[in-house]
């Protein structure tokens, strides 16, 4: 049984189609690219997975069960995380507490629990804040634990982004553009870091990308998209000279 | 400049909360004790009642008297007996659990306002419109700060909780015209009370629950508008049912709501708020406030969140609602308008957002300020405001914005972390 499987996917804004028809069948385990120019509807396709669009057409099952229109935080119960293309962490908080809020749906203490302080809730706490270091031990950054977030350096700001993506514990990965911004060696320590969980979390991971060295090095399988539809799929170096690949990147060569 | 500041900080080094409270009890012994005969010695016509502000606004001829006054019976007492006890209560304060810690300065702190008040009955008066005044900052906050909207409703929902507690203990315990003869015997209204008051609250946080409904499905100006129909519909509501007393206003209820009431309520509220915005679970609060969208990819149900907090806000204004109509003994509709929530608002923006020693703050400044200025009349009106904006050009996120007020020279011993680490500003 294939992790995720979305087909027919379509979804338009007003007049616009931003995505037409698009198919994806993720298996266990792979690390799957997805990548396109500017504006073709790639991070459209994580909303409308992640349930932040309910899409006009097309159905997304996940582990067997139709996700298609639950709301965001349901599907991210169900084992989906992502993080996202601009940064959106919760600037005023610690880079701790960013991690240990996205254990929402693990808490074990109820409401009375938070407001009365109620036996178990000292242990639960202690629980996730172990594991939410234990997760920034996986990232390098648990030195960075007790500072707000935003007085942290970009390239620490994504390391916080995915380790609050991995509290959710998920099944699968979505990530937006995980290099955005990054400088080469940034780069390259970032593609170490996803490697590292894949290989040691055994996670599903499912990317976005702009630099083609990232995601040819990275992805068993990629899919090209443009105009909101899959215009090329297959292994790193079949998309690498795929004609149409090099067409919607550099446009046209024109006959002299 | 910073040598000087260095050295005078020094004075108050080492020295525990626990031994400036009990110089506090000191001085309230000796205010006491020899207060009125000090004060018919240096001239003034009894005990001030809030350290002499008023009498000297009133009569700037009198502040040597009263910086005598303040010199021999609060200055010195408080810091002779701190500085004596601090070794001692140094020792006795490391050896305390968390618990016991926080138990026994509690207890210091109320003896020390109750013992202090009790000798001016207006004082105990304006120490029981400050604890509530605490209250409604605090539970505020929850929405305006944590979660970053912006209501208003406070005013209506100390409204509703002010007249549901009030209809419970006059219909319970008290001969009234429209209630009639008591239900039950009188000697048990304190017994009663804090269900009365809370009956009150969760009438608030039950009509809270028809503003959260339609406001909470999106963001932006929205939750300000629709608070602030609220403020006035259950203003007009009231002022429409004749047998509440209408805009006459409703009276004769129980003489329940002593210091020592209202002191526990108070702590109790900020107890359990402090509980909710310390657990992660109540944090989820704030994730709401920074980025919505990440709260819900991150599995957190932001619509549960923001009821909560919303609701959690409601109930404890129509408790602190329940407790002002008992404090004063009398309420009506226009006690409860839109210039409650503004001076609430002040208080809240003056100590500063996601902090509960800032609501407090904020509170006790406000409202010291408020009584201070009294002599001025309408004038405070001008001076007030003066002041908010001095605040908010100087610190936008007001005195304690995002971080909890810590007493690192005051103790030897390191505090709880309470949630933000220092705010990057």
């Amino acid at each position: 049984m294939p992790l995720l499987q979305i087909e027919g996917l379509t979804h338009y804004f007003g007049g616009l189609r931003a995505v037409h028809r698009f198919h994806t069948r993720i298996e266990p385990g792979e690390i799957r690219g997805l990548i396109g120019p500017n504006g073709a509807g790639k991070t459209t396709i994580f909303n409308l997975t992640t349930g932040v669009y309910r899409p006009s057409e097309g159905r997304i099952v996940f582990e067997g069960r139709d996700i298609t229109g639950k709301r965001p935080h349901e599907i991210s119960r169900l084992g989906i995380a992502r993080t996202f293309q601009n940064l959106r962490l919760w600037v005023n908080l610690t880079a701790l507490d960013n991690i240990k809020i996205a254990f929402y749906a693990q808490i074990r203490y109820g409401l009375a629990g938070a407001f009365f302080g109620l036996r178990g809730r000292r242990h639960e706490e202690e629980r996730i804040e172990a594991e939410a270091r234990r997760l920034m031990r996986l990232l390098d950054i648990e030195q960075y634990a007790d500072v707000v977030v935003s007085a942290l350096p970009y390239g620490i700001q994504r390391k916080v982004e995915i380790a609050r993506a991995l509290a959710t514990r998920p099944k699968l990965l979505l990530l937006d553009e995980p290099t955005a911004g990054m400088s080469p060696a940034e780069m390259m320590d970032t593609m170490e870091v996803i490697r590292k969980l894949h290989d040691e979390l055994n996670l599903t991971i499912w990317l976005i990308e702009h630099r083609m060295k990232f995601v040819m090095s990275l992805c068993q399988h990629i899919q090209v998209l443009d105009f909101g539809e899959i215009i090329a799929e297959g292994p790193p170096d079949a998309i690498r000279n795929h004609p149409r690949v090099i067409k919607a990147y550099l446009g046209e060569m024109v006959e002299a | 400049m910073k040598g000087r500041w260095a050295r005078f900080r020094r004075w108050f080094q080492g020295i525990p909360v626990a031994s400036w409270l009990l110089g506090g009890l000191a001085a309230a012994t000796v205010e006491r004790l020899v207060g009125l005969v000090v004060a018919y010695t240096l001239g003034l016509s009894g005990i001030p009642s809030f350290f002499g502000l008023s009498l000297i606004l009133a009569n700037p001829a009198q502040i040597p008297a009263v910086l005598v006054y303040l010199l021999v019976m609060y200055a010195l007492p408080v810091y002779l007996v701190a500085r004596a006890t601090a070794a001692w209560t140094a020792r006795l304060v490391t050896r305390m659990s968390t618990r016991t810690y926080v138990f026994v300065h509690v207890v210091l702190l109320f003896l020390v306002v109750y013992f202090w008040g009790e000798l001016d009955s207006y004082r105990l008066l304006v120490l029981r419109l400050l604890a509530i005044s605490i209250i409604l900052t605090t539970s505020l906050n929850l929405v305006n700060g944590w979660m970053g909207e912006f209501s208003v409703a406070v005013a209506g929902f100390m409204s509703v909780g002010a007249y549901v507690s009030s209809i419970v203990m006059v219909w319970g315990f008290v001969d009234d015209d429209v209630f009639g003869p008591a239900v039950f015997p009188p000697t048990l209204a304190s017994l009663a009370f804090p269900f009365a008051l809370g009956l009150g609250g969760m009438a608030a946080a039950i009509t809270a629950l028809a503003v959260a409904i339609p406001s909470f499905r999106t963001r932006g100006d929205y939750l300000a508008i629709i608070t602030l129909a609220y403020v006035f519909i259950v203003k007009s509501a009231v002022e429409n049912m004749e047998f509440i007393g209408g805009p006459r206003g409703f009276m004769n209820q129980p003489n329940v709501a002593g210091f020592p009431v209202v002191f526990i309520w108070t702590a109790l509220a900020l107890w359990v708020i402090y509980n909710y915005t310390s657990s992660t679970l109540g944090k989820a609060t704030s994730a709401v406030r920074d980025n919505e969208s990440a709260a819900e990819a991150m599995t957190v149900d932001t619509r549960k969140v923001k009821v909560v907090a919303f609701l959690t806000h409601a109930f404890w204004s129509g408790v602190a609602g329940g407790l002002y109509a008992h404090v004063i003994g009398y309420i009506n509709p226009s006690s409860f308008g839109i210039v409650k929530s503004a001076e609430v608002l002040a208080m809240l923006y003056l100590g500063g957002l996601s902090s509960i020693t800032g609501s407090v703050l904020g509170a006790v400044l406000f409202q010291m300020l408020s009584e201070i200025l009294r002599p001025l009349q309408l004038a405070k009106w001008l001076v007030i405001p003066v002041v908010l904006i001095v605040v908010m050009i100087f610190r936008p996120r007001g005195l304690l914005g995002f971080r909890e007020m810590r007493f690192p020279f005051l103790q030897p011993r390191p505090t709880e972390e309470v949630g933000y680490a220092p705010a990057s500003d």
